[in-house]
């Protein structure tokens, strides 16, 4: 039939458009990075194994620095004096144990800033040998929690840095609800947090050369291959760049995506439910108007 | 002095014809609007274009009412209150979004339907002309509306076409400043871009597309052979009943129900593209703010402009923008650079037949290199191509003069 012919050259075309425009184009534009599945092949296997109980008593180092807060731990500082000693606020290392490869971290504990790929690292090297590296990390793994939510994950392994204001979230914690004085209007408590953000923000732009963007909406900005294979391994598409690879694992990759799919992408499951009816609406729409249509045109050929 | 019946009911059907005719203006509107039988769904498209621009206008209303515009404000109020905090907001963005990407696949495949037709000709022109106008006004609603987010493409897709009205080395920075109200993109330059885009392209594109419609009323549509048709007679023979027999059919409800049939198989992929498949029409790049000190990589335009844009990029600066206002003229000059007598589908005209298809497939090529970055053999493709649409429109007056008369 005619008309079919004519839909068929249409539609042909009309793919031919699509696929210059979108795969083809965007295939030319980026560079094209294979990832590893976050198993960090750089890194050679561990030759010993650890020992949580050792692990413990040195972990006790870290906590000149870092807060353990699930272990009644806290940090000897705040974030923003931290931040002024350090140029970041070192994280809470209650979760790490479920977050990070455990080659990874054992490796970074050696050695942060090759590891990390960061030009510096503002951790100096934390265990004496691979063995006791492995002790501490076994002992993290023994503390780890079964359950880490997605804003946890985002918060062990890019809070520090990377505020969020879709989910109020900056790199000293999440904004606080405040009351401003009702007959002037003026909010004190929010403007001394808003204060301490922007210290903390000076330092860290310092420190890292620019102040690392907010990730509200990163999720849509970027492509899925792009945030994973940047995550896994930043210099892998910005050479040079002053983000260190943080080691995730792939599970912990996910949980940082799921939420930066929540702030940036909240209508998802809404979309996915909603879908299907407007479809079938107008797939019954579509039959009834071909149905007149038959009606119509009844006796005219 | 008319006639007005005392006893009417007011809003009866009587009361309502002595004062708006409307028995007169539904005859000569819809049901005594003869449009030949002979024709495809390609004579849908202006329907579809006419839904579609319903859907944009209605989307775009719910959108108005919470966007900000305001450079510190306007991103997040589309990407946090209209995406997260208004019900369905996102699904009103992605109507408009994928709309504004649709329109013009629409607005292509009825301008191409109508060069392969030669529905431009004998008593089309001024049909043609409102059309071209009308793919003017889309564009800038386009541009303008895309400049609202002021997220990164937002921003330097801006300056960049806004540069190109310093003229090359005529150095007319003065008029490139006028048009932003500032020396780079800013409040103001935001500011006069959503009042085009809200207020004064829409108010023309409504009057446009009345004007469209009433530039096809005496000539009529074409049809599939470019058959000269006698409306009226044809028109006699369906009111004696032969409906059979009678070259034409009324737009109302005979064409009507064909029309909406094809839009709601159109609706069904348009709402497939708005739930699952919005990427396309929505680039990622703008959803990282404007940045003013940070240049993206790359900068292109949205695809419906890339043809035209790598119709100016190829060459050095003065011809390149000379090279470019030739494209965003030329189209409308169609009716009197095609030459030949005949109003007959490609197919039958010979030469013209090869220059249709040349046309289309050298417009893909161009739009496809206006997206890659101008490299290598890249740019000499762009610059074949770019070269050979200007030869195709020198071409083309002279191809269809030589036509035989059919
Ligand atoms: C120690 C600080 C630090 C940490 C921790 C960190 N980042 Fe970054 N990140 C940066 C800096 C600095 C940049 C800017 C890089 C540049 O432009 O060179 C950046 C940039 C980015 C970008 C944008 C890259 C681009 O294309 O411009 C993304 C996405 C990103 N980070 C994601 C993450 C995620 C997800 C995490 C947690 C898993 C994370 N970052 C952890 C410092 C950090
Ligand atoms: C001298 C202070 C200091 C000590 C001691 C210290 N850290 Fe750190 N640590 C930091 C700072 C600062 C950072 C953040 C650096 C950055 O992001 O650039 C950090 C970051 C980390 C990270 C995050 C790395 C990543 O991949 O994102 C982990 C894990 C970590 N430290 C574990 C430890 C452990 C375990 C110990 C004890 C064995 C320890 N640190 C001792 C200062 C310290
Ligand atoms: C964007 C908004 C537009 C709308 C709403 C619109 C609407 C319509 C409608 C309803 C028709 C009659 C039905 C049909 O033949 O499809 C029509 C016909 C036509 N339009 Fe458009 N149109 C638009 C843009 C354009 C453009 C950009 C052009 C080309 C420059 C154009 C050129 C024509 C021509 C030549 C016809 C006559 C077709 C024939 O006689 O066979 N229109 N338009």
């Amino acid at each position: 039939m005619k008309e079919l012919k004519i839909l068929g050259i249409v539609t042909v075309f009309t793919l031919i458009l699509y696929w210059g425009v979108e795969p083809f184009a965007h295939s030319q534009m980026h560079k094209h990075v294979e990832g590893d599945d976050f198993k960090y092949a750089d890194l050679p296997a561990l030759k010993v194994k650890g020992n949580a109980q050792n692990g413990q008593a040195l972990a006790a180092a870290c906590v000149g620095c870092h807060s353990i807060k699930t272990q009644g731990m806290a940090a000897p500082m705040d974030a923003v004096t931290s931040a002024q000693t350090y140029g970041v606020n070192p994280p809470d290392l209650s979760n790490i144990g479920a977050l990070l490869d455990e080659k990874f971290l054992a490796h970074f504990l050696l050695d942060p800033a090759k590891v990390t790929k960061s030009k510096h690292f503002a951790m100096p090297p934390s265990a004496g040998s691979e063995q006791d590296a492995a002790d501490i990390v076994a002992y993290f793994k023994s503390i780890a929690p079964k359950d880490v939510s997605p804003k946890e994950a985002y918060v062990t392994a890019c809070g520090r840095c990377h505020a969020n204001r879709y989910d109020h979230w900056t790199q000293i914690g999440d904004v606080p609800k405040t009351k401003s004085n009702i007959k002037t209007g003026v909010d004190l408590d929010a403007l001394e947090f808003k204060k301490k953000v922007g210290i903390y923000q000076n330092k860290l732009a310092d420190y890292m050369g620019k102040l690392p963007p907010d990730l509200s909406i990163i999720i849509r900005a970027r492509s899925e291959k792009f945030l994973e294979t940047f995550i896994e391994d930043p210099q892998s598409q910005l050479p040079g760049t002053a983000m260190p690879r943080v080691g995730l694992t792939k599970e912990g990759y996910e949980k940082v995506k799921a939420y930066l799919e929540k702030t940036g992408d909240p209508s998802k499951p809404l979309r996915e439910e909603t879908g299907p009816k407007v479809l079938l609406f107008f797939v019954i729409f579509t039959f009834l108007a071909f149905l007149w249509k038959k009606s119509m045109w009844k006796g005219h050929h | 002095m008319a006639h007005f019946d005392e006893n009417a009911r007011p809003f009866s059907h009587k009361w309502l014809n002595e004062r708006l005719a409307i028995d007169t203006l539904k005859r000569v509107l819809s049901t005594e609007y003869w449009i030949p039988k002979n024709i495809n769904f390609l004579w849908a498209m202006g329907m579809v274009l006419a839904a579609t621009f319903g859907l944009l206008l209605i989307s775009g209303i719910f959108l108005l009412m919470y966007y900000q515009p305001n450079t510190q404000l306007a991103f997040d109020s589309v990407n946090y209150t209209i995406m997260s905090e208004v019900g369905y907001g996102w699904l009103w963005r992605h109507i408009h979004g994928v709309g504004a990407s649709v329109v013009f696949l629409i607005i292509y495949i009825h301008m191409f339907t109508g060069i392969y037709y030669g529905s431009y000709k004998k008593g089309r022109e001024l049909i043609w002309l409102s059309g071209m106008l009308l793919f003017v006004l889309f564009s800038a609603e386009a541009f303008s509306g895309y400049m609202l987010p002021w997220g990164q493409m937002s921003y330097w897709a801006g300056m960049v076409i806004t540069n190109l009205f310093s003229g090359g080395s005529l150095h007319a920075n003065g008029l490139v400043e006028w048009i932003r109200g500032d020396y780079v993109p800013g409040q103001a330059f935001l500011n006069r871009f959503f009042m085009l885009h809200v207020l004064l392209v829409p108010l023309a594109i409504i009057g446009v597309i009345v004007l469209h419609f009433g530039t096809l009323r005496i000539p009529h549509v074409n049809n599939q052979d470019g058959e000269e048709i006698d409306f009226e007679e044809a028109a006699e023979l369906y009111k004696a009943g032969k409906v059979k027999e009678s070259k034409v059919i009324p737009f109302n409800p005979v064409f009507l129900s064909k029309d909406v049939f094809v839009m709601g198989v159109y609706f069904i992929l348009f709402f497939y593209l708005v739930f699952y498949h919005f990427e396309f029409a929505m680039d990622p790049v703008n959803f990282d703010p404007a940045d003013p000190l940070k240049t993206p990589t790359h900068i292109y335009p949205e695809w419906y402009f890339l043809w035209s844009y790598e119709v100016l990029r190829p060459f050095p600066t003065d011809p390149g923008l000379v090279a470019f206002g030739f494209a965003q003229v030329i189209f409308f000059l169609l009716p009197f650079l095609d030459r030949s007598p005949n109003v007959a589908p490609a197919s039958r005209r010979g030469a013209f037949k090869f220059w249709f298809w040349a046309l289309l497939i050298d417009m893909i090529v161009l739009t496809f290199m206006g997206k890659l970055p101008p490299e290598g053999i890249w740019s000499t493709i762009g610059l074949i191509a770019a070269l050979t649409f200007i030869g195709l429109w020198i071409a083309l007056p002279i191809i269809t003069a030589k036509e035989k008369k059919l």
